[in-house]
């Protein structure tokens, strides 16, 4: 049974070579599922029941999007709206995803240092993120410690190696469970 | 025996109608030749249910060529009139002259004197435009090359009918007096000096066309706001009556000046109003014309003299059918064109009766004569429509003439897509690709289609998508998609066929007209198979559902869930539709289908995707 599931959300996939070559490793990886959101439903209609059913085959969930204004794009919140369903994923008899491993690959316009109080957006990658680690956290996941991207519309062909390798390891600790976490799942 | 009272002749001419256009359409013989075969039936000559006021009847039936003429007009805009001018005026002379020479030199050869052939062949160069332009609408011919060649010569043979008749009496051996020919219609102009006479005739044409184009229009509308719809049907028939009186007045055709009526109001907006209210009145009487025609030909006549009637309907057949074919070809036509074209005009007309009258008042010839040519038009005329019939499943079956056909001008234009079919559906799909840099080849098998698109600077190519060959040359060897947006579902599974068979890389998209060609391209193994109206009806489902009060996200959700699942339910479909009882029993679980599909939706059944219970202590506390 494939371990990980990718997620994976841009509104303008062609335009985005980071993404691109992303996307490219997690195919390539071993034990991981590859889920193209806005592939498969251009029109926003989620079929829910589809979705849940690929999230109880995995372990660990991947959201790899672009970190559009300091969040996803919004085919990704349409989908937590209607997947992660009360009865199911919280609430009185929610714990299908109890357990599982949330996290997130983000590739992110502006530099590393811009993501503190020094720098221009303020707030740290992981404080941005919040509603998505305590999303995890009501279900009952863990969440990992997101992978960025930096200064994505920057990188030559040379750093873009680099980062597709580093990827490629993340997914893998992923799935082996050996990936640092910045919130483990209860027990 | 024969019927007395009206109500005994009414019943006799409606059974013999009914009788004879339900015969005619099961023996696939067309409506026109069941009414003449039913006439001659019920004539004089064969059960004579009835008699001699036949003539009279044939006489007031003639009003319903009159009505036709109209119908006509009115679905001719005056613009493609003008357009087909060269057609009237060159090939309609052509035929007349061409036809009266030939029949009368055919006339003189028999030993007739060089009067009474040059009468006969005048007589016998008129065609029926009753018959000819009823036979051809019945097999939808009217729009191809052959009908329309056909209808410019028909126009054309009314227009000569006027000097025709002014001429026959200078044929004559003794001299008659002018107007003599017709029923004093003329007389009144007898007065007149000679030279007022064109010019009345002219005014009354211009007359005509002015009121129609300026006075006819607010009447209309008069009529229309008392929202009495007998008052409208009152007011068409009256305007027609009113055309033909003063046509016949001045002299000319009375089918021609309603013609003209109907060019003029082709484009005001009662045409159709006009159109529905003429044309029951209009189909009747020209059922009872054809019944007239019918009952006219003498049996008794053909019986004594076989063979010259006979011998006289073939030559006339086969001179001026020769003739004609020789003239369409001579313009280039494509043979099957020409022949449908020559087997429609072939024969004489129901003019001919009127001047056939005319010429034996006028002693232009004998009363044998006379009886032979009344028994020669009558049953050539009889035999149009099973000439056309047959000339037409002859061009349809034989085999296609490479030299005639267009040729296909199709080039690689190394497109990834080729489409076929270029109308309303291929079109839009054509440009949608194109505002995204993709191009595509574009194929349509219809050659007006092709011209009109060229001039509106599509690059269009002519060509039938359904031969290999002409695949292989737009491209397809290279292309990945063939959209096939035909309307024909039969031309399209053959070339979904070619398509699997020689380019089996295709992915092919095909346009469905219905639910049933849907199922006729799933069963063939399609899948990308798209309803026309499938789209366009949701979308006006979720907008009635709006108006209705319905948030729009949620009306247009519910659309888009609703597309899923007719889709679905189609494809589960397809399996049973050759079991009426599996079918059946499928299509009534059909609402089991659309709720498995549909409620599945956070929006529209019982689980809540955005919005958890509002009940108790459960929202507001984890509610994130």
């Amino acid at each position: 049974m494939p371990k990980v599931l990718v997620v994976f959300a841009h509104p303008a996939f062609h335009r985005s070579r980071v993404n691109r070559a992303l996307l490219a490793t997690a195919k390539a990886t071993a034990g991981v599922t590859v889920h193209d959101l806005y592939e498969t439903y251009p029109d926003f209609l989620i079929d829910v029941r589809d979705e849940q059913k690929l999230l109880e085959e995995h372990e660990a969930v991947v959201i790899q999007h672009p970190f559009f204004w300091y969040s996803s794009p919004a085919l990704v919140k349409e989908w937590l709206d209607l997947v992660l369903e009360y009865r199911w994923a919280y609430g009185e008899g929610g714990d299908k995803l109890r357990g599982k491993i949330l996290a997130q690959a983000i590739s992110a316009g502006g530099p590393e240092d811009a993501y503190r109080r020094e720098g221009s957006n303020f707030f740290t990658v992981r404080e941005l993120l919040a509603p998505y680690e305590q999303t995890a956290r009501l279900c009952g996941m863990g969440y990992a410690e997101a992978f960025a991207v930096h200064g994505a519309n920057h990188i030559d062909s040379a750093e873009l190696t680099g980062w597709t390798q580093r990827y490629g390891d993340w997914l893998s600790a992923l799935r082996d469970g050996s990936a640092p976490l910045w919130l483990a799942a209860p027990h | 025996m024969a019927f007395e009272s009206f109500f005994a002749q009414a019943f006799m001419y409606l059974t013999a109608a009914l009788l004879a256009v339900l015969v005619g359409k099961r023996l696939g013989i067309g409506a026109v030749l069941g009414y003449l075969v039913a006439g001659a039936l019920i004539g004089p000559s064969c059960l004579k249910w009835v008699g001699g006021e036949s003539e009279q009847i044939t006489h007031f039936a003639e009003f319903g060529v009159v009505m036709m003429l109209f119908l006509v007009g009115l679905e001719l805009q005056p613009s493609h009139l003008w357009s087909m001018r060269k057609q009237i005026f060159g090939l309609g002379s052509l035929q007349v002259v061409g036809s009266t020479l030939v029949v009368a030199a055919m006339a003189m050869a028999f030993g007739l004197d060089w009067k009474a052939a040059l009468a006969i062949g005048m007589i016998l160069a008129m065609s029926s435009t009753a018959i000819v332009i009823q036979s051809l609408t019945e097999r939808n011919l009217m729009r191809t090359e052959a009908g329309q060649n056909s209808f410019a010569v028909l126009l054309f043979q009314d227009l000569s009918v006027i000097p025709i008749m002014a001429l026959l009496p200078l044929l004559a051996g003794k001299p008659v007096a002018a107007g003599h020919h017709s029923d004093g219609a003329v007389a009144w102009m007898e007065s007149w000096p000679v030279w007022t006479r064109p010019l009345a005739t002219i005014g009354a044409v211009v007359l005509i066309v002015l009121v129609a184009r300026v006075a006819v229009r607010p009447f209309f509308r008069a009529i229309a706001q008392t929202r009495q719809r007998e008052a409208f049907t009152a007011t068409s028939l009256l305007l027609i009556i009113a055309v033909a009186l003063l046509m016949t007045k001045v002299g000319l055709s009375a089918a021609l000046g309603t013609f003209v009526a109907g060019v003029v109001l082709a484009n005001s907006e009662y045409r159709h109003e006009l159109e529905s209210d003429i044309e029951p009145f209009k189909g009747l009487l020209l059922g009872l014309f054809f019944l007239g025609v019918g009952t006219s030909i003498d049996f008794k006549h053909i019986a004594s003299h076989p063979g010259t009637v006979f011998g006289a309907s073939a030559g006339l057949l086969l001179l001026k059918g020769g003739l004609l074919f020789g003239l369409a070809r001579w313009r280039a036509n494509p043979s099957c064109s020409a022949l449908v074209f020559a087997s429609a005009l072939a024969a004489g007309g129901e003019f001919a009766f009127v001047l056939i009258a005319l010429a034996t008042g006028a002693e232009v010839f004998s009363a044998e004569v006379e009886h032979t040519l009344v028994a020669v038009v009558a049953l050539t005329m009889a035999a149009t429509p099973l000439l056309i019939m047959a000339s037409h499943r002859f061009s349809l079956s034989g085999p296609p003439d490479p030299k005639e056909e267009r040729e296909s001008d199709v080039r690689d234009e190394g497109a990834s897509v080729i489409i076929c079919g270029f109308g309303r559906y291929g079109h839009a799909v054509g440009r949608l690709l194109h505002t995204q840099g993709i191009e595509s080849t574009v194929l349509d098998n219809d050659p007006e289609q092709v011209d009109t698109l060229r001039q509106l600077g599509f690059p269009v190519f002519y060509g039938d998508a359904g031969r290999p060959d002409l695949l292989l040359t737009a491209g397809a060897a290279r292309a990945k998609v063939l959209v096939i947006a035909l309307r024909d579902p039969e031309i399209s599974l053959k070339i979904v066929g070619v398509a699997r068979k020689h380019f089996p890389h295709l992915q092919i998209f095909l346009r469905a007209h219905s639910r049933r060609e849907a199922y006729d391209y799933l069963e063939a193994g399609e899948e990308r198979v798209y309803r026309e109206t499938l789209d366009s009806s949701l979308r006006m489902g979720s907008d009635v559902m709006r108006m209705l009060g319905m948030p729009a996200y949620t009306a247009q959700r519910a659309a888009k869930l609703y597309r899923k699942a007719d889709e679905t339910f189609v494809r589960r479909m397809v399996a049973h539709r050759h079991n009426r009882a599996t079918f059946l029993s499928v299509a009534r679980e059909s609402q089991v289908i659309f709720d498995e599909v549909m409620r599945a939706d956070p929006l529209q059944g019982v689980d809540e995707g955005w919005i958890p219970p509002a009940k108790g202590d459960t929202k507001d506390d984890l509610v994130p």
